[in-house]
């Protein structure tokens, strides 16, 4: 069944009912995640029983000539950080350890309803803070394609997972780059759609204001697939936008003749690895020569992005981890002796180094005397760099960029330098600050490491987004490409 | 030269709503612990908030009653602190911070004091959540956490310091309480905690700048609200007195001991790291939905006091008595409009049935008696079916059982005698059981003919109709009839 594992969704899903069932599809992805996990790490909870007993229930509806729910029998891959009804939910954390959620996250139960079959959940960084998964309160996750690499992050076992065919889709979540970024480097397409596109009830929460959930997949048919299941209007999230969500599939083809593809300048500067650099710009003369018109744009607050997202994210990462303090649920200090200790060595005890650091530094922001010059002053920022983006879609109608500023970099490598790992997001971050739609395809190698373009577009213009990524993956071959080790 | 006394009010108020403030979950006051708990209030991981509507509503209504100006757009704030009751470590509030302003500001409400009318300043009203409770067994060393009150919710009304004495607070909130009532926004009991109210209190020179002040606590009804602040003013009073200096501290009230003690105070001040809510999206309130709650209050207390006096023709007093709640003056009309006697109604309710409330500790709508039974009771007295003496019997009875005054009269035989053939017979033998008052009343003691009465209606079980018994006995005893 080898053959199965790595193949997109829309190549397997007519042979679904006919000579494959659910079962033998799930099995596949089962069987190759104990084969290669043990390598390449990204899964925190397999759950295999559930996920058989749900193949067997899908495919006792095929039986019956029921029709087939748009994702049915898809093996997909849960970032530890979305709540599933009865499936430990650690968020990579010794902290949340024990922690078994009564519900499913909103983007869970649709997938679940659209006929989706949950393999487990996968590792990330502690609570999404980190760009290498290498913050995992468990343990690192490789890169498939060089195991001594990192695959991204914070969702680098979502990315892993479906770059080593270990899930044919998998859901991330996005807060300064976690879904593009970990794609990028994993060689797998990865989709942060507009804040308000996806509820985000059941994400447990990093930064409120600017965390996003999205699909990875092997290419963007697969992407469009799942996103069309997710979105939309949900009553328990007051953030989530009530706006039709037009047909991803359907819009696809339409080719990108006549669309204007801005360049900021801004992302090709210092930083940037000129492999990549010319990765990417190649990227853009492909779909110049599809009919799209290319022109520059101007990007200038993207230097103040980088600090004023780490403002605002710490500042309510500090509010909403507030909650983790041994009272009602998840880890507690069996040293505590009273109502302080017990606040204060659970936190000690739970949490790791780059989530204490962040807490800190968003409480140091929201403190009285500081708020003003930090918090207050990055809200402001914020516009601005909003402002900016509406300006260049005044004239443009996506942007094209590099979503990493690096291939890849070794396990190790920036875990000593905090702001050497905060520098992976610069390109990714100034997307989730104004709120809009992302995605990374693959779009060549760097000495056997994927690289990855990046196209941003309106707010709820995902359908472009994912049309103009669709013209470049035709029109090119990297999405083809599996990992070595898939391979073997 | 004396000190000034000024006081401010925190007050917060239990809304009436099915559902808590950002959850479905029900309010319901007494199930048992955690039974009315969800993932948004118990604050688990990845649960978001939901504003609820009612609640937003009730919020209008109680900033209508209060004069206060809408704000269009109002946003919620986290209030970060960490105790165990409080699931998140944030408790969602519109404390009011820098451009966003909380549902409504700037209103007031006006009290009267030994006849005096004065105007209280409300600084702002808000929505927030409430906490859970905290449950400490006296054996072993554990608290418990009940978190069915987590989400419910509150109201917080802030008044400007406008008080100026105990008595004045008083007042503000037996107002306070009762137009919240009236606009069915609160049950506004302290005594259940539905109203809860926190006291800053200071004294200053008159003219001068405000003194410091201290915050008292834990009053957990009106009277001790004032009792607490007459402790406080004169505790301040003396220190200022004896030269020395108040310390703006929190105090708490001990009821038992009547005094106010300093609680444990903390090194520094609290920072509670306000930010607006990232959850949640501001508080729109239109015109169109503002003037569709304005439309929806009903007719004040104040107002209707006015209307009572000139539609029935009652007293000031009288009538302010009758609006003190709105279901006694909804009584009040009720039985007015099956009966129209309004002045022997309110003697009725302001009299025998304001002390059966009073003795059993009952409210109007919990009474047995419906306000038709209580017009048929006066209309049976005005008709002479029975006497004003016997109908308070009857009404003691109808409290008890609940059943029409009519079938009460009838079931003891309580119609009053008017015959008076019958009434000859009783008053021939109560003359020839009693010569020594009879002797009397011949000899012009006129007074004496009262126990003669007295006698008459003990032998007829009070059923004889007074009058009657007065003039028989009057013509009997060859007196003239009575001018």
């Amino acid at each position: 069944m080898r053959e199965l594992v790595g193949r997109p969704y829309h190549e397997i899903r007519p042979r679904l009912g006919k000579d494959l069932s659910v079962r033998e599809l799930v099995d596949a992805y089962l069987e190759n995640i104990a084969r290669l996990d043990g390598q390449v790490r990204a899964y925190l909870t397999v759950s295999a029983d559930q996920a058989r007993a749900q193949a067997r229930e899908l495919d006792d509806r095929l039986a019956r000539g029921e029709p087939l729910p748009p994702l049915a029998g898809v093996p997909v891959a849960v970032k530890d950080n979305l709540c599933t009804r009865g499936v430990r939910t650690t968020c990579g954390s010794r902290i949340l350890e024990p922690f078994v959620p009564p519900y499913d996250a909103t983007a869970v139960q649709r997938l679940r309803e659209a006929g989706a079959v949950l393999l487990g959940k996968t590792n990330l960084d502690e609570f999404a803070m980190g760009s290498s998964t290498e913050n995992s309160g468990f343990f690192a996750t490789r890169n498939p394609w060089r195991l001594d690499h990192v695959p991204g992050g914070s969702s680098g076992g979502s990315a892993a997972a479906v770059a080593a065919g270990e899930a044919l889709a998998a859901l991330g979540s996005d807060t300064g780059g976690s879904i593009r970024q970990p794609a990028s480097l994993c060689g797998v397409v990865g989709l942060k759609p507009t804040y308000g596109r996806v509820s985000r009830y059941g994400l447990v929460a990093f930064a409120s204001s600017l965390d996003q959930i999205g699909p990875l997949s092997l290419d963007v048919r697969d992407c469009a697939l799942v996103l069309q299941a997710i979105c939309g209007r949900d009553p328990h999230d007051s953030t989530s936008v009530d706006l039709p969500v037009p047909d991803f599939v359907a819009s696809l083809e339409a080719g990108v003749r006549g669309v204007r593809v801005g360049v900021p300048a801004e992302f090709f500067g210092e930083g940037l690895q000129p492999e990549v650099r010319q990765a990417v710009l190649e990227a853009v003369r492909v779909l110049e020569g599809l009919g799209a018109r290319v022109e520059e744009v101007a990007l200038p607050t993207l230097e103040y992005a980088l600090p004023t997202y780490y403002l605002i994210a710490c500042a309510e990462a500090s509010s909403n981890l507030a909650r983790y303090d041994g009272v009602a649920y998840g880890y507690r200090s069996p040293r505590a002796h009273d109502l302080y200790t017990l606040y204060a060595r659970t936190r000690a005890e739970g949490f790791g180094p780059e989530v204490k650091r962040r807490i800190m530094l968003g409480t140091f922001a929201l403190s009285e005397g500081y708020y003003e010059g930090f918090y207050k002053k990055a809200q402001q920022v914020r516009t601005l760099v909003r402002r900016d983006f509406d300006r260049c879609f005044q004239t443009v109608d996506v942007l094209a960029t590099p979503t990493s500023p690096v291939a890849g970099f070794r396990l190790g490598e920036r875990t000593a330098d905090p702001l050497q790992m905060y520098l992976a997001d610069v390109y990714t971050i100034p997307v989730n600050l104004a709120g809009l739609p992302g995605i990374s395809v693959p779009c060549g190698f760097v000495e056997g490491l994927p690289v990855g373009l990046q196209l941003v577009g309106r707010p709820f213009e995902e359908a472009t987004v994912l049309r103009v990524a669709y013209a470049y993956e035709q029109a090119t071959e990297w999405h083809r490409h599996r990992c070595p080790l898939l391979r073997a | 030269m004396d000190y000034e006394t000024v006081i401010g009010l925190e007050i917060h108020v239990q809304l009436l709503t099915q559902s808590k403030m950002f959850c479905g979950c029900s309010t319901r006051f007494g199930a048992p612990p955690n039974t009315q708990t969800c993932p948004v209030c118990l604050g688990l991981p990845g649960s978001l908030p939901v504003i609820n509507r009612r609640a937003v509503e009730l919020g209008l209504r109680a900033a209508l009653v209060l004069n206060c100006t809408v704000h269009p757009s109002s946003q919620f704030h986290r209030k970060n602190y960490y105790y165990p009751d409080l699931p998140k470590n944030y408790q969602i509030s519109q404390y009011q911070y820098l451009e966003h302003p909380p549902l409504a500001t700037d209103g007031y409400l006006d009290i009267e004091v030994d006849g005096q009318r004065r105007r209280v300043g409300i600084r702002r009203v808000h929505l927030e959540e409430d906490t859970g409770r905290l449950v400490h067994p006296a054996e072993g060393a554990v608290s418990w956490v009940d978190y069915n009150r987590s989400g419910v919710p509150l109201m917080e009304i802030v008044t400007y310091p406008d008080l100026r004495s105990p008595q004045e607070a008083r007042a503000f909130l037996l107002k306070l309480r009762q137009v919240l009532q009236y606009a069915e926004v609160s049950t506004g009991r302290m005594e259940e905690g539905t109203l809860r109210c926190d006291a800053n209190v200071s004294l200053r020179r008159p003219g001068e700048p405000l003194g410091t002040r201290t915050e008292v606590k834990n009053m957990n009804s009106i009277r001790s609200v004032e009792r607490a602040l007459a402790y406080e003013v004169a505790r301040q009073r003396e220190v200022l007195e004896r030269g020395g200096a108040v310390v703006q501290e929190t105090r708490h009230w001990d009821e038992r001991r009547g005094i106010t003690f300093a609680s444990r105070s903390k090194e520094e001040a609290e920072d509670y790291r306000y930010f607006p809510e990232p959850d949640l999206v501001p508080v729109e309130v239109t015109p169109e939905w503002l003037e569709e709650v304005r439309r929806s209050l009903p007719e004040l207390p104040d107002a209707r006091r006015d209307r009572i006096m000139a539609q029935y023709g009652l007293g000031r007093y009288d009538a302010e008595l009758l609006v003190q709640t709105r279901a006694t003056a909804d009584f009040f009309e009720a039985a007015v409009a099956a009966h129209p006697s309004p002045k022997s109604i309110a003697n009725w309710m302001l009299g025998d049935l304001s002390a059966y409330l009073n003795e059993h500790n009952l409210e109007i709508d919990q009474l047995r008696v419906t306000p038709g039974q209580l017009a048929e009771l006066v209309r049976l007295v005005e008709e002479g079916t029975i006497s004003g003496r016997i109908a308070k019997d009857v009404l003691v009875e109808m409290l008890e059982t609940g059943d029409s005054p009519r079938s009460i009269v009838d079931r003891r035989g309580w119609v009053q005698i008017a015959d008076e053939g019958a009434l000859r017979e009783t008053v021939e033998a109560v003359i020839r059981d009693h010569p020594e008052p009879v002797r009397d009343v011949q000899a012009g003691k006129e007074k004496a003919i009262a126990f003669l009465v007295g006698q008459v209606m003990r032998r007829t079980q009070g059923r004889a109709n007074p009058a009657l018994v007065q003039r028989l006995l009057r013509e009997r005893l060859g007196l003239p009839p009575q001018g």
